[in-house]
């Protein structure tokens, strides 16, 4: 790679360290990092097709309190600049480069999560020294301290991927090309079924014995291939709005119905 | 009646600006506590002349903070109010603003979950990625700029609905909205989920079931063909007719076309639940995606996926 590359990939890497933290832009999401990563080192179709198939793996990994998810950021930088080192490095399948990429990111993302958990502690001793500063009524120190610990952040994922990009280009082609067709092969069926364990992360955070049928529609109705994906969500929005709906009125009617609920036994008393 | 100090447009905006940096030096200790000082700097500065209250307002918002990095807008809103009530001189003392920070961090925080990370994100990054795996650069400009039109749009307005409201929102937090919302996003999630489930999860197995010649007249007869142009219609015609089972003289079943045949992606599915009971149970995340692709090595080993 060229210094500018390797330039631009830093800059990459190091939104989508800060990104990792701060959850706003959402530049440590592969859909975002893989397709800037390709499109900085010319292979964008490859970088995007990278990203998409990451994306999906990773569509339920989020940091919820405290709690730490496996590190998206670090898994889609480090495994963007292996699979152009990959293609960079002459003869290789693009298929079995992106395919190894995924599977390669796997154990990028926790070590990601390594890195994550050292950050978090450095920065308990940031905001000590936001305390001493706040105690002199130093605004710029506050400031100045909180911008260090972004880039500190940014750093967690840029020094991986700057070392990343001294790798000899050859090497990894050769290991790439040096892989049995089984190994390949299997890891590409596994990463057909890695993507159910993000979705079981994101059902079991949701999922209570009212919305169980919702997934069942959904499910059913994905079978339908004319329905795509904005018109699977048209319909999970109009159910959602159906069934509060119905669900207030039921309330309404039961408010007010005079506390039986049972209007022909009214009548029936009444009479 | 002396002069009221009151925060402008200009002021709240850029507290809003800060804001998104939030998480930056979150930590173990009192989490998103220095973002939330850093976010509340411009204020501060404009409500507090004299030092003394600088240094105790510094103080008052470096205390433990942490909840749901989108919702935090409203919360920043109310406090925003709150601190401007004070710095006019109204009774309202260190304890007050802190209840109401923690008093509505997790109600909220209990709301952006579900609704940002597990039903906005998911939906948008399957769409971008549905479109990405075809190497088009829509799918990733599609998400970024539909995820951050969203995120720009309720940070400001969710903080200006906060300043406005002041205190008195916090006594709404525990009626039925909130609830209704997150009610809202985990119906339309487990939907999305549920055909995402569908589409996006892959599993074939490829043992064959049974092998059995077709009749004659299911099956393109290549012997009969006409040659040239002709021939090559005919055979689209009849395939168009008979489907890809016509392609053999013998009708191949694997066990995947068997499973298709109940419902389409029923393995997926069953591949999903097994990973919900192995979460419940404790299992870690990682073991599991390394366990599957362990799974994937042998099966394409022993020949059945």
């Amino acid at each position: 790679m060229t210094p500018i590359t390797i330039l631009l990939v830093v800059i990459v890497a190091l939104l989508a360290g800060m990104e990792g933290i701060l959850d706003q832009w959402e530049f440590h999401q592969p859909l975002v990092a893989c397709s800037l990563i390709g499109l900085v080192t010319g292979h964008p179709a490859e970088g995007i097709i990278l990203g998409g198939s990451l994306q999906m793996i990773a569509l339920g990994w989020a940091n919820i309190g405290a709690a730490v998810a496996p590190d998206a950021a670090l898994a889609s930088v480090a495994s963007a600049i292996i699979m152009v080192l990959a293609l960079n490095g002459g003869d290789t399948d693009t298929t079995a480069a992106i395919n190894t990429s995924i599977a390669l990111a796997i154990p990028l993302s926790v070590a990601g999560l390594f890195l994550t958990m050292i950050a978090r502690t450095i920065a308990t001793g940031i905001v000590h020294a936001m305390d001493a500063a706040a105690e002199k009524g130093d605004f710029a120190a506050i400031e100045r301290w909180h911008i260090v610990a972004i880039f500190m952040q940014g750093a967690r994922i840029a020094v991986p991927a700057a070392a990343l990009c001294f790798i000899d280009p050859a090497i990894v082609t050769d290991a790439l090309n040096a892989m049995p067709k089984w190994l390949t092969g299997g890891m590409a069926v596994g990463g057909g079924m890695v993507a159910a364990v993000g979705y079981a992360m994101v059902i079991n955070m949701m999922a209570t014995r009212e919305v169980w049928p919702f997934f069942a529609l959904g499910f059913v109705f994905a079978a339908i291939n004319q329905l795509t994906l904005i018109a699977l969500g048209v319909i999970g929005v109009c159910l959602a709005i159906l069934y509060i709906g119905l669900k207030d009125l039921a309330k309404q009617g039961g408010g007010s119905g005079g506390g039986s609920g049972d209007p022909l036994g009214d009548i029936i008393d009444n009479y | 009646m002396e002069n009221k100090i009151q925060l402008s447009k200009k002021d709240r905006m850029s507290v809003a600006l800060r804001h998104q940096f939030l998480q930056g030096s979150w930590n173990y200790e009192r989490m998103q506590n220095g973002g939330w000082a850093f976010s509340m700097i411009p204020a501060i500065k404009k409500l507090y002349p004299n030092k003394e209250d600088q240094v105790a307002a510094l103080k008052r918002h470096l205390e433990f903070y942490n909840t749901h990095p989108y919702v935090s807008a409203p919360v920043m809103g109310v406090t925003l109010a709150l601190e401007e009530g004070r710095a006019n001189g109204e009774p309202i003392d260190d304890v007050a603003i802190q209840g109401v920070k923690v008093g509505m961090m997790g109600p909220l925080a209990g709301v952006g979950d579900p609704v940002f990370w597990f039903t906005v994100r998911p939906i948008l990054g399957a769409l971008g990625a549905s479109i990405a795996l075809g190497g088009s650069a829509l799918g990733p400009i599609l998400f970024f700029v539909l995820w951050n039109v969203i995120r720009l749009i309720f940070l400001w307005y969710t903080q200006e609905f906060g300043y406005k409201a002041g205190a008195s929102i916090s006594s709404d937090l525990s009626g039925g909205m909130l609830g209704k919302i997150t009610e809202g996003a985990s119906i339309l999630g487990m939907f999305i989920i549920g055909a995402l489930v569908q589409r996006w999860v892959s599993i074939s197995f490829t043992p064959v079931v049974s092998t059995i010649p077709q009749q004659a007249g299911a099956y393109i007869d290549w012997t009969t063909l006409p040659s040239g142009v002709d021939g090559i219609y005919q055979a689209l015609k009849l395939y168009a007719a008979l489907g890809p089972n016509g392609l053999d003289p013998v009708k191949v079943t694997t066990l995947q076309s068997n499973l298709d045949s109940l419902i389409p992606g029923l393995a997926a599915v069953g591949l999903t639940l097994l990973c919900c009971s192995l979460l419940k149970k404790k299992v870690s995340p990682i073991a599991i995606i390394l366990a599957l692709f362990a799974v994937g090595i042998i099966g394409r080993l022993l020949g059945f996926m």
